[in-house]
């Protein structure tokens, strides 16, 4: 008897162990979460961290790209000859300034107002959409195309409408060089603003609407029911915008690449970095130190958003 | 020993990964990595060593037409020697800025590239298949100039030269027999000339500069003539300072030259002042002689012609500047005889012949090449040539990469726009990129 009882008794046991562990975790469960966040990490790892550290220690070193072994160290020299030697580089910061200040100035309010404008539910929203939001989704070669089309010297649309076409009044949008920044600027305000817009369309159709009719019943006019109370209801979107906006206009390359690959008044530290890493004029050390650079730059306002944006949700 | 050699490719092969993916977290991703599955697509082994006859062939003359004249040439060789030849085409851009990588991980055994500094610097890396035996058999095919130019820094030889282009002033004939215009040979008398375009409402010399190198072809030549082929050779190699007053003088020099240059350069690429050659609204145009692909109107093209740039202090027009493209071996490559065999066939004036038959912009270099089919310009631009007595390759090839792409061309567009150029920040430059190397 006891024979058989102690089995059941142990069987019971059995049974109401696993039961207990389903409820915290089985090693099913153990695995496959331990895959669902191992893997991202590991790709996070190989993709992003080790590059990134690979590239700041590139950044102290000097490197033809071909063995291991001729990695020399050289300590600070690559930002030294970057502050010091490197013509295009302060340029360069300067123009990024000029494409943040540009971006979150014109192109991102422009992109707010597409958006205010579109959720009025005006006849035909849907086809204003899709044609503010298409040259987000251009190629690089199809944008060059489109741009040369209408800034072209002499047979460009744009010096047409001016009456200055193949005259020597023309404006060479391209090639002068205090003028071809402000070109480009008005190519990238005209895919940023589409971007923007799209989001903000999902962040104005989220906001609940009762907060709008209980505005209206306060006596509040459209303008202050928008800026008082629908723009801070969209918080979330809001931060997302600043973020963007800002990536954005840090790593801005492709409108001067297809322009002149970021010569003569466009230069831009990305495209600096790729003229610096990629291709034939390959420098690893002094490319890998302007990247470097971006990063640090890129990283204090994205910390400084986000750390501002979910400490509040903690506190709130 | 072939363990070894292996690890270390492994290990090369992995750090040019890593500065891929690295590129990739800066949002360079896609334009980095465009060209790896190009490259990797075109690692077929060879069977070097081994009984079977077979050799590949790695080619950067995307290019319809270099392509299938390149087509012409291997079915040619195929034919005569039996040998079967795999021939990997990637797109000659993603060729050019790939060629690191390319040559550390398995190369084909023959490649397209070209003379100059890049050569020797790959063949200085150990990179390339030295290829002196071949050089015995076809040597007697090809001048002094292009031994030259085919020489590693080890004095070994490295390249089966097989076409080039020179560099000189294109113009149209009719335009200048009705203007009266006469071929200035000294550098005063291309001033004069210029002055007298310039009166007649013409833009005397075309120019542009939009994408950087094309400025390059001006400072070699205004160099040569002033400094010489060798200062040029030293200087590029860096063995001369930019900070000394024969530079400078190349600059003030230029910088008469510089209110008869089309002025809105900058905006320009060169096929935009092809057009404004063709349409009489300048009076000539330096460049190379692929040029003339532009004019596909035979109008037109029949009434191009071409004469070198003019004398200025010394070597009177002893040199010209005509990159030559051809054939390299690689380290690999090297062991495979059939791939020295197709490299001696292409330094055949028959091989060449069989290129030129297809592509017909380019001067072939070897010596008894059919010149029947030549066109009058054809002729003019070969003379050049041959009459020269040394051969540069154009900046971008003399000079390292990182020089002409990462400084020459700020430093000239800045040049074109102010007149100034500060050649104490190109020494400082230039010491920084070629101790890199």
């Amino acid at each position: 008897m006891s024979v058989s009882t102690n089995p059941s008794a142990r069987g019971r046991k059995a049974v109401a162990a696993p039961a207990r562990r389903v409820r915290r975790l089985s090693r099913r469960d153990k695995v496959v979460l331990g895959m669902m966040v191992g893997i991202p990490t590991l790709i996070q790892l190989v993709l992003v961290w080790i590059p990134t550290l690979m590239s700041v220690g590139l950044s102290f070193a000097r490197w033809n790209g071909l063995e291991l072994t001729d990695i020399k160290p050289a300590g600070a020299e690559n930002y030294q000859f970057v502050a010091h030697d490197y013509p295009p580089f302060w340029p360069a910061v300067q123009h990024n300034v000029l494409w943040l200040a540009f971006l979150a100035l014109v192109a991102t309010p422009l992109g707010l107002l597409l958006a205010v404008l579109l959720d009025q539910n005006i006849r035909g929203t849907r086809i204003y959409q899709s044609i503010f939001f298409a040259p987000v989704m251009l190629s690089l070669a199809l944008i060059g195309i489109i741009w040369q089309l209408f800034y072209n010297r002499d047979s460009g649309l744009l010096n047409f409408l001016l009456g200055t076409a193949g005259t020597p009044q023309a404006v060479d949008w391209f090639g002068d060089s205090g003028v071809n920044i402000w070109a480009a600027l008005f190519a990238a305000t005209w895919r940023h603003a589409g971007y923007v817009m799209i989001l903000y369309l999902a962040g104005l159709k989220g906001v609940d609407p009762t907060l709008r009719e209980a505005a209206q019943i306060d006596g509040a006019s459209a303008t202050q029911t928008f800026f008082r109370v629908i723009f801070p209801a969209m918080r979330p979107v809001n931060v997302i915008i600043i973020v963007i906006t800002v990536i954005e206009s840090l790593r801005a390359f492709d409108i001067v690449y297809v322009i002149n690959r970021g010569t003569n008044g466009l230069e831009l530290i990305s495209a600096l970095v790729i003229q610096n890493l990629v291709g034939e004029g390959q420098v690893i050390g002094i490319g890998s130190a302007l990247a470097v650079i971006l990063l640090v730059i890129s990283l204090i306002p994205i910390t400084f958003y986000l750390s501002r944006a979910f400490g509040k949700d903690k506190e709130a | 020993m072939t363990m070894h050699e292996d690890a270390l490719l492994r290990a090369s092969s992995q750090g040019g990964w890593d500065r891929r993916t690295l590129l990739k977290t800066f949002g360079a991703g896609a334009v980095a990595m465009a060209g790896i599955p190009l490259l990797s697509a075109c690692t077929g082994g060879s069977a070097a060593g081994s009984g079977a006859k077979t050799a590949t062939f790695g080619s950067g003359s995307s290019d319809e037409v270099p392509k299938a004249a390149y087509k012409a040439v291997t079915d040619a060789f195929e034919k005569k020697s039996g040998v079967k030849i795999t021939t990997n085409v990637v797109a000659h851009n993603d060729f050019q800025n790939k060629i690191n990588t390319y040559l550390q991980g398995s190369p084909d055994d023959a490649f397209t590239w070209f003379a100059g500094y890049r050569m020797q610097y790959y063949a200085g890396k150990g990179l390339l298949a030295p290829i002196d035996d071949v050089w015995e058999k076809v040597g007697g095919n090809f001048s002094d100039a292009l031994k030259k130019a085919s020489t590693g820094a080890d004095g070994k030889m490295y390249l089966i030269p097989n076409y080039n282009y020179p560099w000189g002033f294109f113009y149209r004939k009719s335009l200048w027999a009705a203007k009266g215009y006469a071929v200035p040979t000294t550098f005063d008398e291309l001033k004069a000339l210029c002055t007298k375009m310039k009166a007649d409402g013409l833009i005397p010399i075309e120019f542009a500069d939009k994408d950087g190198w094309p400025a390059m072809g001006t400072f070699d030549y205004l160099n040569m003539r002033l400094n010489g082929y060798q200062f040029h050779m030293d200087l590029t190699a860096h063995k001369e300072s930019w900070d000394q007053k024969k530079v400078s003088d190349v600059f003030d020099t230029w910088k008469a030259l510089l209110p008869y240059q089309n002025p809105n350069a900058l905006g320009m690429t060169w096929q935009d002042s092809a057009k404004s050659l063709a349409d009489k609204k300048s009076g000539m145009y330096l460049l190379g002689s692929f040029l003339t692909q532009q004019y596909t109107d035979k109008a037109v093209a029949d009434d191009i012609d071409f004469f070198p740039f003019p004398e200025v202090a010394v070597e009177g027009r002893d040199s010209i500047e005509a990159p030559i493209d051809g054939l390299l071996l690689s380290k690999k490559g090297g062991q495979n005889q059939s791939a020295r065999d197709f490299l001696a066939y292409v330094g055949t004036p028959e091989g060449q012949d069989v290129y030129a038959s297809v592509d017909s912009s380019n001067i072939a270099t070897a010596k008894g090449t059919d010149t029947s089919k030549f066109t009058p310009l054809n002729k003019k631009l070969a003379e050049a040539i041959s009459g020269a007595k040394n051969i540069s390759q154009f900046f971008d090839r003399d000079a390292l990469p990182a020089m002409a792409n990462n400084v020459m061309i700020p430093a000239l567009q800045t040049f074109i726009k102010d007149g100034t150029v500060d050649v104490k920040n190109l020494e400082a430059q230039a010491k920084s990129l070629y101790a890199a190397q």
